[in-house]
């Protein structure tokens, strides 16, 4: 028989300990039946006869002890107690059972026993809260899916797709009379003619004759959905009863919101517009004409 | 075999060129028992194809050369087709065949059986009496709840403002370890139509739940490439309070129509045109790509563009019948992916 001294001795520095975990400041214990997680002289359950420790399974807690006489048979050699679940009742059994035993033992026992019990509960109060599901993800699916996303958006032609989406409601008439745009037929003939006898209803129904012949026309674009909200909406547009001023009042806010160098671009509608605008002006905006003038210089 | 051997070797020392040469002797030599005199125009080479491979060629050097070789005569061959092929249509005239169309993934995609019919009447009836119902019967205006998962970083934080901005009557709120199924009814009880909570990871978003709220269903999205306002180049100025068109492109099948009604009715149903903006869901090839752009018509046949706002692309994962529930929860479709990522022409949008 191997005096404890002397395993402890071996142990600690000249021989090697399974158990041993080393760190720059301190040495640790991995051993499952230590109280404390250090590797120290009193602490060590190989070199000390007279041990015990706290340990829980499944939520419960037991005290171990160590029986010296069956140091030969390891797998017999710890006797189980279970504690009680309440905290002061386990504190009084532990005494109980380590009565006599040496203060530093008992003291670690039931600081160990603390601590777990202190862990449990707030196990317990964690699975009550949410909890967070991590989802790994693949490295080979996140780059496939990245490499499909780029080719769908080469293939989906977006700024095509949301300009032609655009003037096919234009065409539709979902703006109404916001945007009186002569259809381009009708604004040579209008040139050709000389402008003389017509007047503003007779305009409107010619735009309105080119409006539906362009409906007939127009080219069928594949797979585009009109939203049920979108039809309603058309339904909406038609019935919006604009007067002649409130149009006046939105086009200048429209025109004022551009930034400059889109004016740049309206100008030349401005030739062709105009002549129409200024013979309906004379009829009807003489309040508004003066504003727009300022604005296309 | 030993002729081959002491060709090899003396061909070390020499040239590329002389090399070439030595390869066409050796390969004529080798050839010769099996094939005829008929020979390519362009090449020494006999026109037969050999029983060897060009990957048999050991020597790296002369194996990469022939390969190159072999792919110069490909172009060759392909442009004089396409030359010939030219010079016929031009020789018909009118009367050539009607230019072959190519073939695009679009065009092979896998007929999926819930396409929807524009005259389906089922479809129409169900699209009455589902959830969206009361909203596109005008009945109800949207309010959204924008959230985000715990302790936002300040991209995700950036991205959920400007969010707020695109769409209208929306509020931003602070997640503050708040479990949704508590804040679902507070939701519902102060009349919000809408919840999204932005999923974020390592600082980015990278997921959406989008759940319409009087017991409505849930999407759950993954949200990729996100470009925030200042990230984009040529943007025009912040968005108005103006609410925006929405347009929502290629939603073709059942459930792709349900998903277009989530994102339409994210919107109020009257669009003010005078704010000229317009809010964009494309979808292509499962990937719907959200926009927010301002639009001018220049003339009746062109219309300017330019983007403002957020864009960000989103991906499917699951779409789920009541509000938001992991566990007890019926599941109306979930991205699987061994079934459904396999197949290049299948999509499910």
């Amino acid at each position: 028989t191997v005096s404890l001294q002397v395993i402890w001795d071996l142990i600690s520095n000249r021989q090697f300990c399974s158990y041993k975990v080393k760190t720059k400041t301190q040495q640790f214990c991995r051993n499952e039946y230590n109280v404390t997680g250090l590797c120290n002289r009193q602490s060590c359950p190989l070199a000390n006869s007279q041990y015990a420790t706290v340990r829980e399974e499944k939520g419960r807690c037991y005290l171990y002890m160590k029986v010296v006489e069956r140091a030969a048979f390891p797998a017999r050699m710890w006797e189980k107690v279970k504690l009680s679940q309440n905290y002061e009742k386990a504190l009084q059994e532990i005494d109980e059972n380590l009565i006599y035993w040496p203060h530093y033992m008992r003291h670690k026992c039931k600081q160990r026993f603390t601590k777990i019990t202190q862990y449990l509960i707030r196990i317990r109060k964690l699975t009550l809260k949410r909890q967070r599901k991590l989802v790994p993800l693949s490295r080979k699916v996140e780059r496939r899916e990245k490499r499909r996303e780029e080719k769908a958006l080469i293939a989906a032609q977006l700024d095509n797709a949301i300009e032609k989406e655009l003037l096919e409601r234009l065409k539709q008439g979902t703006y109404g009379d916001i945007y009186n745009f002569p259809v381009h037929a009708f604004d040579k003939a209008l040139e050709k003619q000389d402008v003389e006898s017509e007047t503003e209803s007779e305009e409107e129904e010619e735009e309105e004759e080119e409006e539906d012949e362009d409906v007939g026309k127009r080219e069928f674009v594949a797979a585009d959905e009109i939203e049920e909200s979108d039809l309603s909406d058309f339904e909406d547009m038609n019935n919006v009863k604009a007067s002649d001023d409130e149009e006046e009042e939105e086009e200048e806010e429209s025109e004022e919101e551009e930034p400059p160098a889109k004016s740049k671009g309206k100008t030349p509608l401005k030739g062709p517009v105009r002549k129409k605008r200024a013979y309906v002006e004379i009829e009807y905006e003489q309040e508004m004409e003066p504003a727009s003038k300022s604005k296309a210089s | 075999g030993r002729e081959e051997k002491n060709t090899q070797a003396k061909s070390k020392c020499k040239g590329k060129k002389e090399k070439k040469k030595e390869k066409r002797a050796e390969e004529a030599e080798e050839k010769g028992p099996e094939s005829e005199s008929a020979e390519t125009s362009s090449s020494t080479r006999p026109a037969l194809p050999p029983t060897f491979s060009l990957s048999e060629i050991k020597n790296k050097q002369r194996r990469q050369l022939m390969f190159m070789k072999l792919k110069q005569e490909k172009r060759k061959q392909k442009l004089e087709l396409r030359k010939k092929r030219r010079k016929e249509r031009e020789a018909l005239g009118d009367k050539a065949p009607p230019k072959e169309v190519p073939k695009t993934i679009e065009n092979q995609r896998v007929y999926d059986e819930t396409t929807v019919d524009p005259e389906d009447e089922e479809v129409a009836y169900d699209e009455g009496t589902d959830e969206f119902s009361a909203y596109f019967n005008k009945l109800i205006n949207p309010k959204v709840l924008i959230t985000t998962s715990d302790r936002p970083r300040g991209r995700t934080v950036r991205f959920c403002e400007q969010l707020a901005t695109v769409i209208p009557n929306a509020h931003v709120y602070y997640r503050r370890g708040l479990a949704l199924k508590r804040v679902i009814p507070q939701c519902i009880s102060r009349d919000f139509t809408y919840l999204m909570v932005i999923n974020e990871d390592r600082k980015v978003p990278n997921g959406m739940i989008l759940c319409h709220l009087p017991d409505g269903p849930t999407a759950h999205f993954k949200v990729s490439s996100v470009r925030l306002r200042k990230e984009m180049k040529r943007r025009g100025k912040d968005p108005t309070e103006h609410y925006p068109e929405v347009i929502l492109n290629n939603f073709t099948t059942r459930l792709g129509h349900s998903i277009g009604r989530l994102f339409a009715a994210l919107f109020p149903h009257d669009p003010q045109f005078q704010g000229r903006q317009v809010a964009t869901f494309h979808n292509q090839r499962d990937f719907i790509f959200f926009r927010f752009h301002r639009y001018i018509f220049r003339n009746e046949k062109k219309v300017g563009i330019q983007e403002l706002g957020p864009r960000f692309t989103l991906k499917l994962r699951s779409l789920q019948k009541g509000t938001f529930d992991s566990k007890f929860g019926e599941y109306e479709w979930v991205h699987k992916r061994h079934e459904m990522d396999s197949n290049r022409r299948k999509f499910h949008l």
